[in-house]
């Protein structure tokens, strides 16, 4: 089939909705129940998906800036393939967040036209991408932690939440052992890849105390059988992180107190202009199609 | 009349063109009420932005075929697995160059172990040598990881195990 021009050799089908901003691309939930089962809280619900889908959204976003960065093709194909599985997970997060909410807002409204405070992900995915060896611990604590969490919401008592953990927990199993990996490597590779090692670990590690503080909206729905208390993760995150850094050769630094920041609305700078980034277009040309 | 069910099994994958949705897994149903056909789908994985096109398409060769109303329904739960793939299937990776996956990992319980040592043993489908190496878990696409064999030297794509 040949095409005048590429406008026409994209609009070859005339449904076939593209996947970016403005091509008209449908709800990922399509054709799946948007019904909220009986005696669940929707706004507790609608809050809780949009925490663990800005976790998402916000970590895709800052794996998606290491294209044209990584260190090595293999390398940037890998992050860029995390980027996407957290961006899909983010997708259906956000849009179980809007129908559980029921104020019509869908996917694109969450992401693109909420405001810094008005976003619920912990700090440590909003952190700058630092060197490569601070990105690849970050990506291990992350999935890790997500990880196990994701795999108790596998029976969440909200059974589109608990669809959406079951599949997520296969992805993300894949990036801990990517990232567990690299961190294998670079910890226990030369003087100088295991000194940037330590370093990021050093560094990122005060944005742990953040991942098992229990907010109330988590406190409730834990209570209700629909969420978990990510307090109750912190062991197995443990036994997981310590058997890597092991192999690693790197040393855990001491705990630091849990406290809730990013989940209430708090950060830092960083996100700030990550969001600059992702939403300049869309808010720009709101409601634009091409 | 072909039926629907018939027309929806000759849909391939954008992706993977050699594979139709039916050896992939993907199509889960083709129901047929006066007229009207439902067809159930499951996406591979969260973020498979083929999902889409594979709509459109299942779609558009439903109506060329005398099947004006179609309703695609996607469906999450069962997740998608690797162990759906049917056997011509695994057999039209295979002669396309690619490693069809293993069976899936079986879940045991407790939380669910790391993977750091050497992947499992994957057959290259060029030379059939066992003498292979991973590369990256991450290939082209989020499904295949990249593989080189040491007998023949050339490299290939493996479908990883979901």
């Amino acid at each position: 089939m040949s095409f005048d021009n590429a406008f026409d050799a994209l609009a070859q089908e005339s449904d076939d909705t593209r996947w970016a901003f403005g091509t008209g691309f449908d709800d990922p939930l399509a054709g799946i129940d948007p019904a909220v089962p009986d005696g669940v809280d929707r706004a507790a619900l609608a809050a809780y998906c949009l925490m663990l889908g800005d976790d998402a959204l916000v970590m895709s976003h800052r794996l998606q800036q290491w294209c044209t960065h990584a260190p090595e093709l293999e390398e940037e194909v890998a992050l860029a393939n995390i980027a996407l599985d957290l961006l899909g997970q983010a997708r259906l997060l956000l849009a179980r967040a809007g129908a559980a909410e029921d104020a019509g807002r869908g996917e694109d409204d969450l992401a693109y036209f909420r405001d810094p405070p008005e976003f619920r992900n912990v700090g440590l995915a909003e952190a700058e991408n630092g060197d490569f060896a601070y990105s690849a611990v970050r990506l291990l604590v992350f999935a890790t932690w997500r990880l196990a969490l994701l795999d108790r919401l596998t029976a969440s008592g909200d059974p589109v939440l608990a669809a959406i953990a079951a599949k997520s927990v296969k992805e993300v199993a894949y990036h801990r052992d990517h990232a567990a990996l690299w961190t294998v490597r670079l910890g226990d590779g030369t003087d100088l890849s295991h000194e940037r090692a330590q370093r990021a670990l050093d560094d990122l590690w005060p944005l742990t105390g953040e991942l098992f503080a229990t907010h109330e909206v988590e406190r409730r729905l834990a209570g209700a059988g629909v969420g978990v208390d990510p307090a109750d993760v912190r062991e197995e995150f443990d036994a997981v992180l310590d058997e890597v850094l092991a192999k690693a050769t790197l040393r855990r630094p001491d705990p630091v107190p849990s406290h809730l920041a990013g989940r209430d609305g708090a950060h830092s700078a960083a996100l700030t202009g990550l969001l600059a980034e992702m939403q300049g277009l869309a808010r720009a040309h709101p409601g634009a199609t091409w | 009349m072909v039926s629907a069910r018939a027309v929806a099994e000759t849909v391939t994958d954008p992706e993977l063109p050699m594979l139709t949705l039916a050896e992939l897994g993907v199509l889960r149903d083709v129901t047929e009420r006066t007229g009207r056909v439902e067809v159930t789908i499951t996406p591979t994985y969260t973020g498979c932005p083929a999902l889409d096109t594979m709509r459109a398409d299942l779609r558009s060769r439903l109506a060329a075929a005398g099947y004006p109303e179609v309703e695609i329904r996607t469906v999450l739960d069962p997740p998608w697995t690797t162990d759906w793939i049917t056997e011509s299937g695994r057999r039209k990776l295979s002669e396309a160059g690619m490693a069809p996956p293993g069976p899936a990992p079986r879940r045991e319980p407790g939380p669910i172990p790391l993977t750091l040592g050497p992947a499992r043993r994957v057959r290259c489908p060029r030379c059939g040598s066992a003498d292979t190496v991973e590369l990256s878990r991450f290939g082209a696409t989020a499904c295949k990881s990249l593989r080189r064999c040491d007998a023949c030297r050339e490299p290939f794509e493996h479908f990883k195990e979901l």
